[in-house]
């Protein structure tokens, strides 16, 4: 978890997300519908984006997690900086989960054109409606890659 | 989400003894999960399959493309030999879900999803499909996205897959391994209309794991590729889908493979458009003609009618799109 190693005993319906939320205390990764359709849940694990409302904690034995408090140690993360530059949120709540998207989406090379990391991306919501500014983030972060 | 037992799986005889005991399978989980969350499925076992040497793409002697039923949707799409072979394989995968669910989901566990009918989904309304004899809430509901196409008075509910509708079309295979050893079912006797029994969905029976799917060889050049019309432009179901592959030669459609998806309650194969097609000259009024036939066993409800004609469009704009404008 974020370059620990950590040992939890958790009833097994727990989910990746609560386990970081409700267990590790790490409240960056959202719960928006709980039900993989809005992606604020969205964490690393083994290199890979994915929803961590779907994913059952136990199945996670050995798995690398990364949330969003594990992206980066001291500076933030070229992605993290680029949100900020471009402005790429207003209420924030979704962010988390687009900035663990747009590392995923950048390391998978979809982000050749402002359409492709549109639809690459498509898996988080922003119900402020930054879509605009969230790819400029993202091309951004994918130029200095 | 009601408790449960979890184990994971040694090897698959474990897993098929593990499934005729009556413990669910869990691939990538984002079906399964999603539902006993709603309380929708209650498992009392949940067996883990995602240990087991079920996620390999291979090439098969014929030159046909065999998938492992763990394979994941976001390796398939990208997977080289799909992409040459099979774009529209790739295409139905890459138009699903988002790329966070499709590094989680397996193509075992995708042709297996349960619909999307949202009575389905709430355990308090009517649904035969969850609860038999309890009704159907969307004959007389809200039933703008359900199916036109096979369903039956018990039950109108879409499968919801895409790349489901790419292997109706390519007349795969599903391979399975039960009690009794392997045995393989074509795609498009796997999944089952709703008839009387809209709660069996699939032809497995007890404790039978899904290995792979297997798409066999086609004549060659085969061109092909599948179009999803949504009420967003992503991350949605689809409306209705096409998935076409054409093979020309001669100057004449020598193979036509087609099936749509979003309007039947099983992936729906268009032998009739496929029939309209073969040994005629490409061109727009072929595409036109083939594609008329495409809605006419539909029984449309009271709120998706829109669905007949969106269908023989997207059926035509796709035989364009792959055949080509002429
Ligand atoms: C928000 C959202 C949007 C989506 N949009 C789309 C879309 O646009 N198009 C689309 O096609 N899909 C879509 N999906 C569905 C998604 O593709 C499926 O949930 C996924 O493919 C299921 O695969 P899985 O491995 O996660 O299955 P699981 O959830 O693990 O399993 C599903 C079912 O299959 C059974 N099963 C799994 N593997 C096997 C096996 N090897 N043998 C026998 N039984 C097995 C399980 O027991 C279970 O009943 C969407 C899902 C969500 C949550
Ligand atoms: S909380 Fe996981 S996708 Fe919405
Ligand atoms: S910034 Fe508010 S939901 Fe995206």
């Amino acid at each position: 978890m974020n370059g620990e190693r950590r040992t939890v005993t958790v009833d097994n319906r727990t989910s990746l997300l609560d386990l970081v939320r409700e267990h590790f205390g790490l409240t960056g990764t959202k719960k928006g519908c709980d039900a993989g359709a809005c992606g604020a849940c969205t964490v690393l694990v083994d290199g890979h984006r994915v929803n961590g409302c779907l994913t059952l904690a136990v199945r996670l034995d050995g798995a690398e997690v990364i949330t969003i408090e594990g992206l980066s140690r001291d500076e933030l993360h070229p992605l993290q900086q680029a949100f900020i530059d471009q402005d790429a949120f207003q209420c924030g709540f979704c962010t988390p989960g687009q900035i663990m998207s747009g590392v995923g989406c950048i390391r998978e090379r979809h982000t050749g054109s402002a359409s492709e990391i549109r639809e690459w991306m498509s898996g988080n919501i922003c119900r402020c409606g930054c879509y605009v500014k969230i790819v400029k983030a993202v091309q951004q972060a994918a130029k200095g890659r | 989400m009601f408790p449960f037992t979890y184990t994971k799986a040694a090897d698959t005889r474990a897993a098929v003894a593990a499934g005729q005991r009556g413990g669910r399978f869990i691939a990538g989980g984002t079906t399964l999960v999603d539902l006993m969350r709603e309380t929708v499925e209650r498992p009392d076992t949940v067996v883990d399959i995602s240990g087991l040497p079920l996620g390999e793409i291979t090439t098969t002697r014929s030159g046909g493309v065999r998938i492992g039923a763990l394979v994941r949707m976001s390796d398939a799409a990208a997977d080289r030999r799909v992409r040459n072979t099979f774009p529209v394989i790739s295409q139905a995968l890459e138009l699903s879900a988002s790329a966070q669910l499709r590094n989680m989901a397996t193509i075992g566990g995708n042709i297996m999803q349960r619909t999307r009918c949202t009575y389905f989904r709430d355990v308090s309304a009517a649904c035969n499909k969850r609860a038999p004899g309890s009704g159907c809430a969307a004959l007389e509901g809200f039933n703008r996205s359900h199916a036109i196409l096979g369903g039956s008075s018990q039950c109108v509910a879409t499968h919801p897959s895409d790349v489901a509708v790419a292997f109706a079309a390519l007349e795969a295979s599903v391979h399975l391994l039960g009690p009794d050893g392997e045995r393989g079912v074509p795609f498009t006797e796997f999944l089952l209309r709703p008839g009387n029994t809209p709660e069996r969905e699939h032809a497995l029976r007890p404790g039978e794991l899904i290995t792979a799917v297997e798409i066999p060889a086609h004549p060659r050049p085969l061109r092909s590729g599948y179009l999803k019309v949504r009420d967003r432009q992503s991350y949605e179901f689809a409306l209705t889908s096409a998935a076409v592959a054409l093979h020309l030669g001669g100057g004449v459609v020598r193979a036509a493979k087609v099936a749509a998806g979003g309007v039947g309650t099983v992936p729906w194969k268009l032998t009739a458009v496929e029939q309209r097609l073969l040994g005629e000259r490409p061109s727009d009024r072929l595409w036109t003609a083939a594609a008329a036939v495409a809605a006419d066993d539909a029984e449309p409800l009271a709120h998706n009618e829109f669905k007949v004609e969106l269908l023989k469009r997207t059926v035509e704009r796709q035989l364009r799109v792959v055949g080509g404008t002429r």
